[in-house]
């Protein structure tokens, strides 16, 4: 009976278990791999070796890890840029009344568009290195990352529970302990979510944007993406079946290892009084849990960071009566400053471009944006009329309903460009209109969110409905429209809405393919911005992002928003 | 009575079994052997509690489940599936958000395709016999519990059923609501404008089965079986303060409390049971609702003997509720039951008498002598060098005689309980038993 006053958690076991072997070894290897393909970071780009892509299947786990960690930085700047932007406009009134607007524009761009002006900045920052291009690839990442993150981290400090803040003042926390005792644990769980999602996008943009040609600069960043660029140079089928391969991988590896175990882990953050349905432990933090190693790490970087959160930094928050006049001046006075710089921005720009683009560029790119508006929404259409009765008949049949969702997700999140060649060959070889057929490619990446949403709302269509359904006998056209499809339509919406602007983004990559030396090319505003960015025309490029902003930024406005509210008001169970 | 007999026989169930098969191919048995007749003007009611099995014996009669045994004749014909004629009212209403009152209400007839002026005309007899009029075209959202549930009356009605079937239909709603429902109902019944012939009717409130039906089915558990049938003569309106009807009330709490014939779990298990089963299936108990409890009994005016129905009226309880806390006692020997009343052991006045610590070691011992689980929870903690054990093995082993969420609830209470008594801790995150330093020591007898 002696021994059993041994607290729990130190468990006494001499020998370190096999998982820590196997952990330490692995940290290893990962250290060392990560090291090498960092140092050709810095190197100069006109070496020799630099810019060679091999073809070899050997060479690919090379540039997946390349490529993952190109992923990693970006991911960690959008973090940092969450923590900053988001917080400040959270705090700040006066930031808020500037950031959120602008941050709801940013969501609004086109990302691939933004390549044209980082490369040129990046490579004008690290002239002649490799470093340039590096970061000014993973700025586009982090630019279809950074925006959703912020938005989520904004909302959650915005919507703390009053209560929690109450009582954070109570027990005299400053500032500082109070943001990460009470504000960042709120706001884990809605900020993992989005990196998960933003990361689909992430994969895309990455695939494009290591093989950058701006104007004359011709960048090759080694990566799966350059693979594939070079493969579909050299007209070689077999070398994108191993990219396609291994980018599965890639995929397989980050959510099981990284994304399963944190959704897991940020459950616990989760201001719920009701125990919800416990779910499995992913098998990866089952494992982590039973190596005592990293247990023991995670309870050091635990206690540093406790330490951190407890400084005293910051006032302690006492109730103020706030002075209306004083902030009420000061408001006007900000908001003026903010109307002159607007103005002075706006006599820049136009004086700076009225020499570069006529009116007439302007009408031409609107007509463009209306042909790929036109593309956008029948593809929206035709993967609502496929993916709608196929979500709906698997959802209601729950062993279909997780697997189907497992695998749209996954879908969504594999880079739909590394597909783009097979269809680039059938339209070149049965010689098709490009006009139309290049338009699938579009929704290919995107489709899966209609299906994922879908799916998810049939499958939560409650029981008690399905034994009214039958109980009235009711069937065929009044089940579909008086039953299933007002009840999914609120899930399939946020689907499509998703889908729409995701089809949006890959206008850019979809419209303007090539094969070998052949290269179709759509006609549309997604095309125009793809030559533009070839070219190296600032102007043309900046004028078709605005105009594709305008597109999206309205469309939301006039079609997606009314029928969230109209599905949130009437529909949602 | 005898009118009844002489009446046309709607539905009737022999040897009636369900059953959900498990993945290591023993199977649980939720109703076994029930038979019933239902003839046309009578109001039955299946009272039982929850898990008895009740409402899958509706759902049978509904067609939404298959019987695993016996046969279910619907008008002299075999029933498969939903039939025309059988309507069900919802205890969570079950009304489409998106459909107006009188669209929700429209839909069956829809269904059957009635011609448009055949089916307002009808659909506006039924809103305005439930006294829905002027709500036509206000949607679901809009409307309160009592007005919503009239919304799925009215749905029911509309087609003009022979047997309407209720499911707990005024559990959701808050007292008074109830009681004005269920007499608006009774009224409509008793002056014969309810267009249906008969009604059965699924609740667990014993006062409510004896102000609406005319034959009642008192259901067992484990598995359900109907245990007793009595019939309710007292002519309608009822008046629930007269004394035979409190009388009548008072028998159906002593049968339903009494240790036989009924087999209650889990303290009445037959002794062949416990060899093979060691461990029962445990209910959600706090410590706070047990001790809560026990100091309410203990306390004026009960003095450590409690009338159930009293109790259950003056903590607004239902049977439901109020069983589950006394059996548990009764597991734990702080309580006992009998003749439908509730009594406090020596141990459980001990126990509300005594200050924290003393509470503590009383409910440690009570927990290792009765509950077989924690026992041998702690034992195996004991004997480990790193006392730790995975809660996923003692899942497996209650699945083997119940359903996984009942083992879940299971081990949900157990560890509610031990934190309590400091016997052992529970890790969430390694879903580990484990034992603290300050956990007690356990002095082997």
């Amino acid at each position: 009976m002696k021994k059993q006053n041994i607290p729990a958690n130190v468990t006494v076991q001499i020998k370190p278990n096999i998982f820590d072997v196997i952990t330490i070894i692995c940290l290893i290897t990962l250290g060392v791999s990560i090291a090498t393909a960092t140092r050709h970071v810095l190197q100069p780009l006109n070496m020799p070796n630099a810019q060679l892509i091999h073809l070899d299947a050997l060479y690919l786990p090379g540039y997946a890890l390349r490529t993952t960690l190109r992923m990693f930085a970006a991911l960690f700047a959008s973090l940092i840029f969450t923590f900053g932007y988001a917080v400040l406009a959270a705090k700040s009134r006066k930031a808020e009344m500037l950031l959120i607007p602008v941050l709801d524009i940013l969501q609004s761009v086109p990302i691939l568009g933004f390549l044209t002006f980082t490369v040129v900045f990046f490579m004008g920052l690290f002239s002649g290195r490799i470093l340039g291009a590096e970061l000014a690839a993973i700025f586009t990442i982090f630019t279809s990352q950074a925006w959703n993150m912020a938005f989520s981290m904004y909302q959650s400090l915005k919507t703390v529970p009053e209560d929690m803040k109450e009582t954070a003042r109570c027990f005299g926390l400053t500032g500082w302990q109070c943001f990460w005792k009470l504000e960042v644990p709120f706001a884990i769980p809605g900020l993992i979510w989005n990196m998960m999602m933003s990361m689909s996008g992430g994969w895309f943009m990455i695939v494009y944007s290591e093989t950058i040609t701006v104007g004359n600069t011709n960048i090759v960043l080694p990566g799966i993406g350059s693979y594939v660029g070079i493969a579909i140079e050299q007209r070689n089928l077999t070398a994108i079946f191993y990219a396609i391969g291994a980018m599965l991988l890639v995929i397989l590896a980050y959510d099981q290892l990284l994304f399963r175990p944190l959704i897991a882990w940020s459950a616990k953050f989760r201001f719920e009084t009701t125990q919800s349905e416990t779910e499995t432990t992913p098998w990866f933090l089952k494992l982590i849990h039973k190596t005592d190693f990293i247990r023991w790490v995670t309870e050091y970087i635990n206690k540093f960071f406790h330490k951190i959160a407890n400084l005293p930094l910051g006032k302690r928050k006492i109730i103020t009566i706030p002075k209306i006049v004083s902030t009420k001046t000061s408001d006007y006075i900000y908001i003026g400053i903010l109307c002159c710089l607007g103005i002075v921005a706006v006599i820049y720009v136009y004086y700076s471009i009225h020499n570069q683009l006529t009116f007439n560029d302007i009408l031409y790119v609107c007509w463009l944006g209306f042909l790929t508006l036109l593309r956008v929404v029948s593809m929206i259409i035709l993967a609502s009329i496929i993916w709608i009765p196929a979500g709906i008949w698997l959802g209601l049949r729950p062993g279909w309903a997780k697997r189907t969702q497992v695998i749209a997700q996954f879908m969504a999140a594999f880079p739909a460009n590394l597909f783009f060649p097979f269809f680039v060959v059938g339209i070149v070889h049965f010689n098709l209109s490009s006009n139309i057929w290049l338009t699938l490619l579009m929704i290919l990446g995107t489709q899966w969110y209609i299906l994922f949403n879908v799916v998810g709302g049939a499958s939560n269509f409650p029981g008690d409905l399905r034994e009214v359904v039958k109980n009235l006998h009711i069937n065929g056209k009044l089940w579909w429209f008086k039953v299933m499809i007002p009840a999914i339509f609120p899930y399939y919406i946020t689907g499509a809405l998703t889908a729409c602007g995701g089809a949006w983004n890959a206008s850019i990559a979809a419209e303007l393919a090539s094969w070998g030396k052949t290269t179709l090319v759509a006609k549309g505003l997604g095309s125009y911005i793809a030559l533009a960015t070839k070219q190296g025309d600032t102007f043309k490029v900046g004028l078709g992002m605005v105009a594709m902003s305008a597109f999206v930024i309205l469309f939301n406005r006039i079609v997606w928003h009314p029928l969230y509210n109209f599905a949130q008001r009437r529909l949602s169970l | 009575m005898k009118l009844n007999e002489n009446q046309e026989t709607l539905l009737q169930i022999k040897n009636c079994q369900k059953s959900y098969k498990k993945d290591n191919s023993s199977e649980l048995v939720v109703l076994d052997n029930v038979n019933l007749t239902l003839k046309k003007g009578e109001i039955v009611g299946l009272l039982g509690r929850s898990g008895s099995g009740k409402s899958t014996l509706l759902r049978i009669i509904a067609g939404l489940t298959p019987p695993s045994k016996g046969k279910v004749t619907w008008k002299n014909q075999l029933l498969s599936g939903p039939a025309k004629g059988i309507a069900m009212v919802f205890q969570s209403f079950a009304l489409f958000p998106w459909l107006t009152v009188q669209d929700n209400v429209q839909l069956g007839l829809e269904a059957k395709n009635t011609p448009h002026d055949q089916m307002e005309k009808l659909s506006e007899e039924a809103i305005d016999l439930i006294g829905l009029g002027g709500y036509e075209k206000a949607y679901p959202k809009e409307l309160s519990g009592g007005m919503r549930q009239r919304v799925g009356l009215a749905r029911a009605l509309v087609v003009h059923p022979d047997l309407l079937l209720m499911d707990e239909p005024f559990s959701a709603l808050d007292v008074l609501t109830a009681e004005n429902l269920r007499t608006d109902l009774i009224e409509l019944w008793v002056e014969k404008k309810l267009p249906v012939k008969s009604i059965l009717i699924v609740t667990h409130s014993i006062e409510e089965a004896v102000l609406m039906c005319d034959r009642l089915l008192i259901f067992s558990t484990n598995p359900g079986t109907i245990a007793h049938e009595l019939k309710v003569t007292f002519p309608h309106p009822r008046n629930r303060e007269d004394p035979a009807f409190r009388q009548f009330v008072d028998r159906i709490y002593i049968l339903m409390t009494h240790r036989n014939p009924i087999k209650v779990d889990p303290n009445n298990i037959d002794i062949e049971q416990t060899l093979t089963n060691n461990y029962v299936a445990l209910p959600k108990m706090s410590m706070n609702l047990m001790i809560g409890m026990m100091e309410t009994l203990y306390a004026e005016p009960y003095c450590g003997r409690a009338d159930l129905p009293q109790l259950a009226k003056s903590l607004q309880m239902e049977l439901d509720d109020l069983l589950p806390i006394g059996e548990t006692l009764q597991l734990l020997e702080f309580a006992d039951m009998a003749e439908g009343d509730i009594i406090l052991t020596e141990l459980g006045k001990k126990l509300v008498n005594s200050e924290l610590d003393v509470r503590k070691d009383i409910f440690m011992k009570s927990l290792i002598k009765n509950i077989p689980l924690i026992r041998s929870i702690r034992s195996i903690l004991d004997e480990r060098t790193n006392h730790r054990a995975s809660a996923e093995r003692f899942r497996d082993e209650l699945t083997d005689n119940m359903s996984p969420n009942a083992a879940r609830q299971t081990l949900s209470t157990i560890i509610g309980w031990v934190r309590y008594a400091e016997l052992f801790d529970f890790d969430e995150e390694s879903e580990q038993f484990f034992l603290d330093e300050d956990d007690k020591k356990i002095e082997k007898d």
